[in-house]
């Protein structure tokens, strides 16, 4: 790993280099580095390769630090036997169809919001953007009995994805960032656009949406890192359990599944999600400055 | 900034006609952008503005699924305070949301700071801090869950290898919200850690070199430069951690399920048991309402505080 160009810190690079503060800093970082591999990888190592350990072995009030003996056969019994493969599926499903919605509502209400300004378009922003300020929970009740009979239309959307898929389109969050990375895009350039026959969807598709791809990147990851993660509106809306995902079924299955079944199928729910943030890790680091309000 | 007005059309349109059409036009536009907006207006309506409405008139109300809703004034309100579990409840969440004030923000602060030092290996750490928020909650609580087992967890293992004694992590009254704060933290701070790197990222220099001219030490340097210059950005993730934790759920909802004892019994949990378990809407909604009330009040009091002292 590089080194990276210093910038003047809270220790000074004299400090840094006097005996003692080299001492010092060798300790802390092997400190450092060892305690983080300790503390939040070696809790990972360990879910996997307990799911290869035999049930004997698990069972063991003495641990193992290498398996005695493999059985890699708990991951494809885990996921055909016990059907974990249906319940990731379920979730693939209702993450990509999250993804779809948000992208498809959220961008293109961002878009009038920023670029076509409807009259009343900042009173309708202020509303969405004062939802921000609510506790997820005092909706849980209200929006739960919502969903199981919607207002005018009253049809009931529990065990459909839709209860999934059309609250998370309500994300004032995604529709906030979407309208400041859009604010940026000259007006000229949609004006020329214009001009060159292109009509309001074409300037959208055309002009903008190519420009804003690392916002829509951010908006993806954190649409399906979202769902994927959910565990408790999921649980309430999909009661069928054939249509639940993976954490819900996880979490009523835990009783009933061998141990290292069990850790084969958390190791499938976390995959995902982890290999996601290896590849886009700088988008979702953005992302969470992005969010977090800058004085 | 006001709607860019549209331009008039290039050609010598005059008088009553070109008002005429100006009107038809800025008609027009509206009538496009707010085809853009009815998807995104649709779904907040019915899942965020009308909820909001309703989660509030439910408080007043007796909700079953087989007749209409009926009114009942004061009444659930009355229910919750009679309810033995209704203080417990709040008495147990304060419990959690200070411990994790303990941990939650002392961690991921020092965690920063030193890794805003490090010149090595940064990228790692960065990396690694953030893995378990990537993990879906309930693969954390059963992870832990495993790791607490008093037959073969990790934990206990650990401390027999110091020769320490086992300990009853989720299952003795004394240490069963402790553990579920530290999971919490543990799963919570990669992302108040970063938030707090990028912010040291972007301290000036040049103060720290000021302070350094004057004398002050590394520690004096810690408490006059870094904390002033993340006094923001501290405020405001104590108070998002307290809105946060105020409202825990799978923690105990996985681990302990409320026991020991009730000892574990959160608000959330509680609201989660009137709602889904009793079927009782209306006392749920009252109690969402009363959690609603005292994290606003909590959020006005704070910020009039912390502002005062600015």
């Amino acid at each position: 790993m590089a080194a990276e160009t210093p910038v003047r810190t809270l220790i000074a690079p004299a400090e840094m280099t006097r005996r003692t503060g080299r001492f010092l800093y060798r300790f802390v970082l092997v400190a450092t580095l060892t305690g983080f591999t300790i503390a939040f990888v070696f809790p990972l190592y360990w879910m996997t390769t307990g799911a290869v350990k035999s049930s004997s072995e698990l069972a063991d009030p003495n641990p193992t630090l290498f398996p005695e003996s493999w059985h890699p056969e708990s991951y494809t019994e885990a996921w055909t036997n016990v059907g974990l493969g249906q319940f990731f599926l379920n979730t693939l499903v209702l993450a990509l169809g999250a993804w779809l919605t948000q992208i498809l509502v959220d961008v293109s209400a961002a878009y009038a919001l920023s670029k076509l300004r409807p009259l009343l378009g900042n009173v309708v922003l202020g509303m969405m953007l004062a939802t921000l300020m609510l506790p997820v929970s005092a909706l849980l009740v209200p929006t739960y009995l919502t969903v199981v009979d919607v207002p005018l239309l009253h049809v009931n959307l529990i065990n459909t994805p839709f209860a999934i898929w059309l609250p998370a389109a309500a994300n004032a969050f995604n529709i906030f960032i979407l309208k400041r990375f859009f604010d940026q895009i000259p007006a000229e350039l949609l004006d020329s656009a214009r001009i060159d026959g292109a009509g309001t969807l074409r300037v959208l598709v055309s002009v903008v949406l190519p420009l804003s791809r690392p916002v829509l990147a951010v908006v993806s990851i954190f649409a399906v890192v979202g769902v994927w993660k959910d565990f408790l509106w999921p649980m309430l809306v999909l009661p069928d359990e054939a249509k639940q995902p993976i954490t819900v079924a996880l979490n009523r299955l835990s009783e009933f599944m061998p141990a290292n079944q069990l850790l084969a199928g958390m190791v499938m729910a976390s995959i995902p999600l982890l290999v996601l943030f290896l590849i886009f890790q700088r988008h979702i680091i953005a992302g969470l400055t992005a969010g977090s309000l800058k004085g | 900034m006001p709607p860019s007005a549209p331009r008039p059309p290039a050609g010598a349109r005059t008088g009553a006609r070109a008002g005429n059409s100006r009107l038809r036009r800025a008609v027009r536009e509206n009538l496009v952008a707010y085809l853009f907006l009815a998807a995104g207006v649709l779904c907040f309506a019915l899942f965020s503005w009308y909820p909001i409405v309703r989660g509030v008139l439910l408080g007043f109300q007796q909700v079953t699924f087989a007749e209409p809703a009926r009114w009942v004034g004061l009444d659930n309100f009355r229910r919750l305070f009679e309810d033995p579990l209704f203080l417990t409840a709040w008495q147990n969440t304060g419990h959690f949301t200070l411990l994790a004030l303990v941990f939650g923000f002392a961690a991921p602060f020092a965690t920063a700071v030193v890794l805003n030092e490090l010149r090595h290996g940064r990228p790692y750490l960065r990396m690694t801090v953030y893995l378990p928020v990537m993990l879906p909650p309930i693969v954390t609580m059963l992870l832990w869950r495993w790791f607490y087992d008093p037959g073969p967890g990790l934990f206990n293992s650990a401390l027999e290898v110091f020769h320490l004694p086992a300990q009853q992590w989720l299952e003795s009254e004394n240490l069963a919200m402790v553990s579920l704060v530290l999971v919490s933290t543990w799963a919570n701070m990669g992302t108040t850690t970063l938030i707090y790197l990028a912010a040291l990222g972007g301290i000036p220099g040049e103060l720290y070199e000021a302070a350094e001219l004057d004398g002050a030490s590394i520690r004096q340097r810690l408490w006059h430069v870094t904390i002033p210059q993340m006094r923001f950005i501290l405020m405001i993730t104590l108070l998002l951690q307290v809105i946060g934790t105020m409202q825990v759920f799978v923690e105990p909802f996985v681990l302990t399920g409320g026991g020991p004892d009730d000892a574990t019994v959160t608000v959330l949990l509680l609201l989660y048991r009137y709602a889904f378990v009793y079927n009782d809407f209306g006392l749920a909604s009252a109690m969402s309402t009363l959690l609603f009330v005292v994290l606003g009040l909590f959020s006005v009091v704070y910020l009039r505080l912390t502002r005062s002292k600015g």
